[in-house]
């Protein structure tokens, strides 16, 4: 096996010699070393406004012992430097020592192939691209009056150097393509904002002209905000559409699932695994396993192969998301959720693609039995307090329903409700179970990784929503 | 260590050079060098620590109109050839763009450099530990406490260059020390966390740890059983945590990038009022020590103080070189934002705010990300205490505030209570008839 470290001042043996002396009397650590190259191109106001092409290559070494973590992480890859993040490592947990576990899982899992999404494009085509996205959308209606459109390619390979020698490596790329109209019409202006992307060429997401398929969604979510009316404000029934609305999930219960919050007992659902936290009808995984998604790895950031983590089943609590650190401390297997954003951030557990699964209801049905509420289709970002278990995310897509019928779009709602209790509001669970388009990015304590989201059309019985109509 | 100018000049003059060789008509190059030690502490023990050390070099190379970036943070000059070659291939076959260059020449910072934004004061762990374990002993002295989510210190020392083929050379080292304290409250089933966090280019202008942590405490209890309260107009206190938000906000509205482009709600306002008569705003780079002074922004042009809002008329944007030109102006020296940008004081008290209607909200805390810049419309989800009769009375939470940035700014008044904490401050604000939803 070729190492990362191959074209550089410090050869494996000489890792494997500082990573062993330095980890024997530690619980658990690594070396991870990661190349990353990444290319953006945006087109903005008509213009090719930049083209970035990023080179990353740096070293994060870790050391665990208890409940104690001492990171150093750094871009000279030298024996000189890797010996000083050693020391450090030591000083910070000189009155420590543990006993180092060795067992890690094996894998063949390739759930993605071993390319490179930014060379497999000329920059040409890719320029050609982005002008034929931006003359589409503005040739769609004279009311057009901005286009943003983005390519955005990374080929990130990564390297795990354990105690002893072992080690684990992990070749993934990533590819998104993003488009923005704003539109203006009677002196109003608003925008439509669409996105696809996986662990794909950029080939596989542009078949059959798909990036009209993406300027097309970006100006009709736009078209329809401009006809919105005020958001009423208080409490009512919602229905979510499928797919990309399961950010609710995630931000509802997905983060409060995460072990170091339940090992700190800070999250509200630290006390409740056995327990009824959601509806009968209601089950939510977080799969890192599926092909080509955005939230998928082969292995996560310490090198445990991901898997399908069964979170909630038919409304129970079954299990936390778990890294190698907080599944030791809390007796249990890590569930290959050790995630980073890169080689300069340490491991947290992070979701991967997080999902309900569907059920028997109609959309249809949903909509027929509310007689006032709104119909949620598509959303911006979201956020969760962990400890007190509130969230909100922002509507860029709604309607009113009136006696059940889908009315009129209604403007930029914020939506706000509580984790532990909202799940336990569900209603009806569509049987139109739908990934969302490949776009997603979490962010948890400063760190953004790529995650994914699913779930079919549900019917909740109460949220609060924000608007200005009261 | 942090690299000194001699390095960072050396990596600037092999990318420069090569630029140059392989026939760019102009380049820029920023080179930086930082190193941060950080502490974290949970419930007065060691959770960890953490070391990074981080080199960057970013290159744009011009053709005449023609442009292109790389950015590597692997500075082998093998890696730096391969790189330049990539940059000037890619800029060869992008567009043309007419309004592609580098910066005036004659706006390029010459002064002195005389704001202290260097503290050299270093640390050790144990001095970092104790400071911050002593911030939770004081936060778990309050006996509603019974939990942290982690407390941390954190010193940053950098260094950085800033190079162009027009001559420009400069840089300089900046330190920053930040310590934060984050602390769970429970009773009688409710279980809420608050933060305190302090950072200040210099150590000694930090909070004391006793302070922190007591903030942070009194802010978590005072969230504790929470009620929700039914959807209604009222108006609002915006504690000066959540009041600079504001002015945030109107920072990327009038930034020459949204203007250029039309995507903001204060597009053609220039000279009208868009807050009213008692609103000054300024932006001032040169206040001595503070966390948002610099001597030039990312292009090498040299900063300017801003009055952009004079009795609540909008003066001037926040202008680059790029975007200046598209709209017809020269660049103020904004290519990397705001510096230290605040609301003067306004005229009342605090205790003159919240006694100023009969019944008020006092929000402490916004989730979400619900601000559109392009038509001003505003809904975040918050939390906060009722005021009745100018007395806090009891914690809010699970609702959510809404309105139109346009009348938002129209309706503010302020206490007269700044202070310098951040890079971007304002006193306590008073928001006249906002949409509260709830129940």
């Amino acid at each position: 096996m070729t190492s990362l470290l191959k074209n550089s001042e410090l050869s494996l043996e000489k890792a494997d010699k500082i990573v062993s002396e330095t980890l024997n009397s530690c619980d658990d650590g690594e070396l991870y070393v990661e190349d990353t190259k990444s290319e953006t191109i945006v087109l903005d106001d008509n213009k090719i406004k930049s083209s970035n092409y990023t080179s990353d290559l740096g070293y994060g070494f870790r050391a665990v012992t208890g409940d104690t973590v001492a990171y150093s992480h750094s871009n000279e890859i030298s024996e000189k430097s890797l010996k000083n993040s050693s020391d450090n490592l030591k000083s910070t947990l000189k009155n420590n020592s543990g006993t180092y576990n060795s067992e890690i899982k094996k894998t063949n899992q390739k759930l993605y192939k071993d390319i490179d999404p930014i060379e497999s494009k000329s920059m040409k085509s890719k320029i050609e691209l982005l002008n034929n996205m931006n003359e589409y959308a503005r040739s769609k209606d004279s009311s057009v009056k901005q286009v943003t459109a983005s390519l955005l390619a990374e080929k990130k390979n990564i390297e795990i150097i354990r105690s002893g020698g072992e080690l684990l490596s992990d070749n993934r790329p990533l590819v998104r393509i993003n488009m923005s109209v704003m539109v203006e019409k009677n002196g109003r202006k608003e925008t439509g904002v669409y996105g696809i992307g996986g662990r794909q060429d950029y080939d596989e997401y542009l078949k059959n002209d798909n990036w009209k398929k993406v300027c097309d969604e970006a100006f009709r979510i736009a078209n329809t905000n401009i006809e919105s009316k005020p958001s009423p404000a208080g409490e009512m029934k919602v229905v979510l559409g499928p797919g990309w609305p399961a950010i609710l999930i995630h931000e509802a219960v997905g983060h409060g699932l995460e072990g170091d919050f339940n090992r700190k007992k800070t999250s509200a659902f630290h006390d409740l695994v056995g327990k009824k936290v959601a509806s009968k009808g209601v089950t939510i995984i977080d799969d890192g396993t599926i092909d080509n998604r955005r939230g998928s790895l082969n292995i996560d950031d310490e090198g445990t192969p991901t898997e399908r983590t069964v979170l909630i089943e038919d409304g129970i609590l079954k299990n936390f998301m778990q890294d190698r650190l907080n599944a030791r401390l809390m007796n249990t297997k890590s569930t290959g959720n050790g995630r980073r954003e890169s080689y300069k951030h340490v491991v947290m557990p992070r979701m991967r693609n997080t999902i309900m699964l569907g059920g028997t209801n109609t959309q249809e049905e949903m909509i027929k039995s509310v007689d006032k509420g709104i119909f949620a289709v598509s959303f911006g970002g979201g956020q969760v307090d962990i400890t007190s278990g509130k969230f909100v995310f922002n509507c860029t897509e709604a309607y009113e329903i009136i006696n059940g019928k889908v009315g009129a779009p209604i403007k930029g709602a914020t939506l706000i409700g509580d984790g532990p209790s909202s799940l336990k509001e569900i209603l009806m669970v569509g049987n139109d179970m739908m990934l969302d388009p490949g776009i997603g990015t979490c962010g948890k304590a400063g760190q953004g990784v790529p995650v994914g989201v699913g779930q079919p059309s549900l019917l909740i019985n109460n949220m609060t929503v924000g608007g200005t109509q009261l | 260590m942090i690299k000194d100018q001699d390095y960072l000049k050396k990596i600037a003059d092999i990318c420069l050079s090569k630029s140059k060789k392989l026939g760019s008509t102009d380049a820029s190059i920023l080179v930086q060098s930082s190193v941060s030690e950080n502490i974290n502490v949970r419930n007065k023990k060691l959770d960890g620590s953490e070391r990074s050390e981080n080199l960057g070099v970013v290159l744009t190379t011009y053709l005449g109109k023609k442009k292109s970036s790389i950015a590597s943070s692997n500075l082998k000059e093998s890696n730096l050839n391969e790189l330049v070659d990539r940059c000037i291939e890619t800029m060869k076959i992008t567009p043309e763009d007419e309004y592609n260059s580098l910066p005036d020449k004659d706006l390029h910072f010459s002064g002195l450099k005389d704001l202290d934004l260097y503290d050299e004061t270093h640390l050790s762990n144990e001095d970092k530990i104790n400071y911050i374990k002593e911030a939770e002993d004081e936060a778990f002295s309050n006996n509603k406490i019974v939990n942290t989510n982690g407390s941390g210190f954190g010193e940053n020392k950098s260094n950085f260059l800033l190079a162009n083929s027009n001559g420009f050379a400069d840089g300089y080292k900046t330190s920053q020390f930040t310590a934060y304290c984050e602390v769970v409250s429970k009773s009688n089933g409710s279980m809420e966390r608050d933060y305190e966090y302090t950072s200040k280019r210099f150590y000694n202008d930090i909070l004391k740890p006793k302070e922190l942590g007591s903030i942070a405490a009194d802010h978590a209890v005072k969230k504790l059983n929470p009620k929700k309260i039914k959807s209604e107009k009222i108006s609002l206190i915006f504690d000066k945590r959540i009041s600079k938000n504001f002015l945030s906000i109107f920072a990327s509205a009038i930034s020459s990038s949204a203007i250029a482009k039309g995507t903001t709600f204060l597009k053609d306002k220039l000279n009208q009022k868009v807050f009213n008569t008692e609103i000054n705003i300024n932006d001032r780079g040169d206040i001595k020590k503070a966390n948002g002074s610099r001597y030039f922004d990312s292009e090498g042009i040299g900063i300017i103080n801003l009055d952009l809002i004079k009795n609540g008329i909008l003066q001037d944007y926040l202008i680059d070189t790029y975007n200046g030109k598209k709209i017809n102006r020269k660049s103020n020296g904004r290519a990397s934002g705001t510096t230290n940008l605040y609301f003067e004081n306004g005229s009342k008290t605090f205790s003159e705010l919240i006694k100023s209607e009969k019944k008020l909200l006092y929000i402490k805390e916004t989730i979400g990300h619900g601000t559109n810049i392009i038509n001003g419309d505003y809904s975040v989800g918050a939390s906060g205490i009722m005021i009745e009769n100018g007395e806090f009375s009891y914690p809010v939470s699970e609702i959510t505030i809404a309105g139109n940035l346009n009348n938002i700014f129209q309706n503010i008044t302020l206490a007269d209570d700044l202070e310098f904490n951040y890079s971007t401050n304002s006193p306590t604000m008073h928001v006249e008839g906002m949409i509260v939803g709830g129940k």
